[in-house]
């Protein structure tokens, strides 16, 4: 079944402490354009690999924001860049590089030896 | 006599020697094995001497510089043939003189030091000569340094930065040759052994005249030389040596193949930093300034190359064009980009294995032409109209073609597509495979092997029908200004077939850029880095160049290009098919067709 998080049973509390900002903080620094997404969906909804596979692009921002970092570093894998998704953003947002970044940081972590 | 005053310039000249030496073995023996088979069997005489004289009018005479921008290219000749003249005749003079063909490598350089005064055959006519090449280098010299410091007066926007190696390098060579005016000069005033440029400058400079002042000058000159061939390997000049050895490898048959080898190193060696590829360069326009190929060259000499400059690159291919040493600055680039993400290829093993359909031909669309449904309905009309049984193979589900990935630089994930679409068109057994959108024509074509099946750009496709009079265009007036999409044009070298396909519909108007120095419309996928706004900056300096022309429409080929100018609300602009389809209606209406084709032309429109 879709997996909608109504049904989360952990704590919804966020510990600003425990917060695992290491992605957003760095795709942040890079591609500043990030901040602006409204998560409107309309990258989802074009998304060629979207449409072959349950990914969803829109959730990779939320992922991004939330600091779930072991979720996307599942999920970024599937991306084809082939680059619709920047052409219909609303926000001009480089989502592509977004992408990239996260896979370089996420890989670069991995090679670093620290949790993801 | 002091012979003390050759040393500087032989030391350096030894050093030089052997860290070239050194460099060359180790370039050479870093290529794989085949590459070296390659070059063994390169030395052939009629390829040598295509080699030979690849060397001579682009290594000394600098041709292709002389196209671009004729001072530059003197500039670039004066130095170099002028030098490599001086060289050539000293020696001869200084055989002449001893009467023998072995004589001290160092004496055609401090010749006029040594030989005071005697006088051999010819010696009057040898050393005019060598005061004539003086006089050219000199005028070389004079020019870079205006150069340096009004580079307008070149035609040039732009001259590249200078870090220290360079500089010091720069101020040797710059001496080099003034210094050698003084001493000569001082030379033939002291001993009466110059000609009409040294005796003017030593009758000048006459009241200074002493074997001291003499000694010092020839002392200067010698240590200018060395200076310069010590900086020599750690600056750009070490362009001049590896731009020999580049030559005889690229001729060789020798290219980058998706991973480094030393071929990278001998073209970044290679490059001269002339910056005709800034001023190429359309980035400049939108305030990027760090990331053209020259800086991406000196970086990876340099080991500092960042991912924010590698992936700020539009690939558009413009620098290459005029590249005078003909560096691959695209599979240059690429391949450091496939080196720098190696470690996060995805597996895609999601992908499906879905059935494919029996079919005769094939249209892939791709995802960007997903993003113009204007241009698959026209493709649609004319399959219809030629009666095609067509497999339109991405209509539903299909991945990319793997073309953005492989411009991002993540090769190993984009063969997962390859192998995926591969097995779809083999396995719908049709001959021929049509594709509306360039960026997916050039992995077809390339990175895909797909044996018997033909791949075809609907620009061909196009004309071909319309060659064989299956589909009737009407020829009328419109002012069509045609944009050739960069990986069309310059990535796979399709000029005409476009072109053709809109003469049969309008007026074609020649325009300043076009083909190889045609605009990148600034929507390129190769750059993950530029921002929208940069974007927009591009795409409006295009359109305020293609406007000039007072076009009705702006032709394109490519569904990225035009969905790029769509944004602009200044211009119409169209894909050739649609140009195509909506002239065969216009016309079906007043030119009487074979009526079946007229209606279902109509009957498209429903679609
Ligand atoms: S289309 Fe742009 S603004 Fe909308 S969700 Fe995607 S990234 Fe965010
Ligand atoms: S670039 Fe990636 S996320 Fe964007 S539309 Fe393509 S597959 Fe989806
Ligand atoms: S890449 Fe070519 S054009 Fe650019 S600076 Fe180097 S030699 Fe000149
Ligand atoms: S490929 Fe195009 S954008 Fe990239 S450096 Fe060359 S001219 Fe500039
Ligand atoms: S190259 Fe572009 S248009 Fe062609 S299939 Fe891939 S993403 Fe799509």
């Amino acid at each position: 079944m879709e997996d909608f998080s109504f049904l989360n049973p952990g704590s919804r509390q966020i510990d600003f402490d425990n917060f695992d900002d290491r992605l957003l903080l760095y795709v942040l620094e890079y591609e500043p354009s990030f901040v602006t997404c409204i998560s409107c969906g309309g990258c989802t909804a074009t998304c060629s690999a979207g449409n072959l596979t349950n990914f969803n692009v829109r959730k990779i921002g939320l992922w991004l924001r939330r600091g779930e970092t072991e979720k996307l570093s599942q999920e970024i894998e599937k991306c084809m860049f082939c680059g619709k998704c920047t052409l219909v953003c609303p926000r001009d947002i480089n989502i592509r590089n977004v992408i990239l970044l996260i896979k370089k940081r996420i890989s670069e972590l991995k090679t670093e030896n620290q949790p993801v | 006599m002091e012979n003390f005053i050759i040393i500087p310039f032989t030391v350096g000249l030894i050093y030089l020697t052997l860290v070239l030496i050194y460099r060359f073995v180790k370039w050479v023996r870093g290529l794989s094995k085949l590459d070296k088979l390659r070059l063994v069997q390169s030395f052939k005489i009629r390829r040598m001497l295509r080699s030979l004289k690849e060397v001579f009018y682009e290594g000394l005479l600098h041709r292709k510089i002389f196209r671009k921008n004729p001072v530059l290219g003197y500039m670039h000749m004066s130095l170099a043939f002028g030098w490599f003249l001086l060289i050539v005749l000293g020696h001869i003079e200084v055989m002449a003189a001893r009467r023998s063909l072995l004589v001290p490598f160092y004496l055609p350089v401090f010749f006029r030091y040594f030989e005071t005064g005697t006088t051999f055959f010819a010696s009057g006519i040898f050393s005019f000569l060598m005061d004539f090449f003086l006089l050219i280098v000199l005028s070389g010299v004079a020019l870079a340094m205006l150069k340096r410091f009004k580079k307008q007066l070149f035609g040039m926007k732009k001259t590249t930065r200078l870090k220290t190696g360079d500089r010091m390098a720069l101020t040797s060579l710059w001496l080099i040759f003034p210094l050698r005016l003084l001493a000569e000069g001082m030379s033939a005033e002291l001993y009466g052994n110059g000609s009409f440029l040294t005796s003017s400058v030593g009758h000048i400079i006459g009241s200074f005249s002493s074997e001291s002042t003499n000694l010092v000058l020839w002392t200067a000159y010698s240590c200018a030389l060395g200076f310069f061939f010590a900086a020599l390997p750690n600056s750009r000049y070490m362009h001049i040596p590896t731009e020999v050895l580049l030559i005889f490898v690229r001729n060789a048959g020798i290219r980058l193949k998706k991973r480094n080898n030393t071929y990278t190193d001998i073209q970044v060696f290679s490059c001269s930093r002339c910056g005709l590829c800034l001023d190429n360069c359309q980035m400049a326009a939108a305030g990027i300034n760090h990331a053209q190929s020259v800086y991406i060259l000196k970086n990876i000499r340099n080991n500092n190359l960042t991912d924010e400059q590698l992936f700020n690159c539009l690939l558009c291919g413009k620098c290459e064009v005029d590249c005078p040493v003909g560096i691959n600055t695209i599979d240059l680039r690429i391949t450091q980009r496939i080196e720098s993400t190696l470690q996060y290829n995805s597996s895609y093993n999601y992908l499906e294995d879905l059935p494919a359909r029996k079919a005769s031909t094939i249209y892939f669309a791709g995802c960007m032409t997903h993003l113009t449904p204007g241009i698959i309905a026209s493709m649609k009309t004319l399959f219809h109209m030629a009666g095609e049984n067509v497999w339109f193979m991405d209509e539903e589900k299909a991945p990319c073609c793997g073309r953005p990935l492989m411009l991002a630089g993540q090769h190993d994930a984009a063969s997962k597509l390859i192998v995926n679409n591969t097995r779809k068109i083999l396995g719908s057994g049709a001959k021929t495979l049509v594709v509306s959108c360039p960026i997916c024509y050039k992995v077809f074509r390339e990175d895909y092997e797909l044996g018997n099946v033909e791949v075809l750009f609907h620009a061909e496709y196009i004309s071909r029908l319309i060659r064989e009079q299956i589909i009737l265009p009407g020829k009328t007036t419109t002012r069509i200004v045609y944009h050739d999409p960069c990986e069309l044009g310059r990535g796979m070298g399709m000029f005409e077939p476009p072109r053709e396909v809109l003469r049969a519909t309008g007026k074609v108007i020649p325009v300043k850029n076009e083909k190889q120095m045609a605009h990148c419309c600034g929507g390129s996928l190769g750059n993950l880095k530029i921002s929208q706004q940069e974007r927009a900056v591009l795409r409006n300096q295009a359109v305020k160049d293609y406007q000039q022309y007072l076009p009705d429409v702006l032709a394109t080929a490519c569904p990225l290009c035009k969905k790029t100018f769509a944004r602009h609300r200044g211009i119409e602009v169209m894909d050739i098919a649609e140009i195509v389809v909506s002239s065969i209606r216009k016309s079906a209406e007043v030119v009487p067709v074979k009526a079946s084709v007229k209606e279902e032309a109509f009957a498209e429109e429903l679609v």
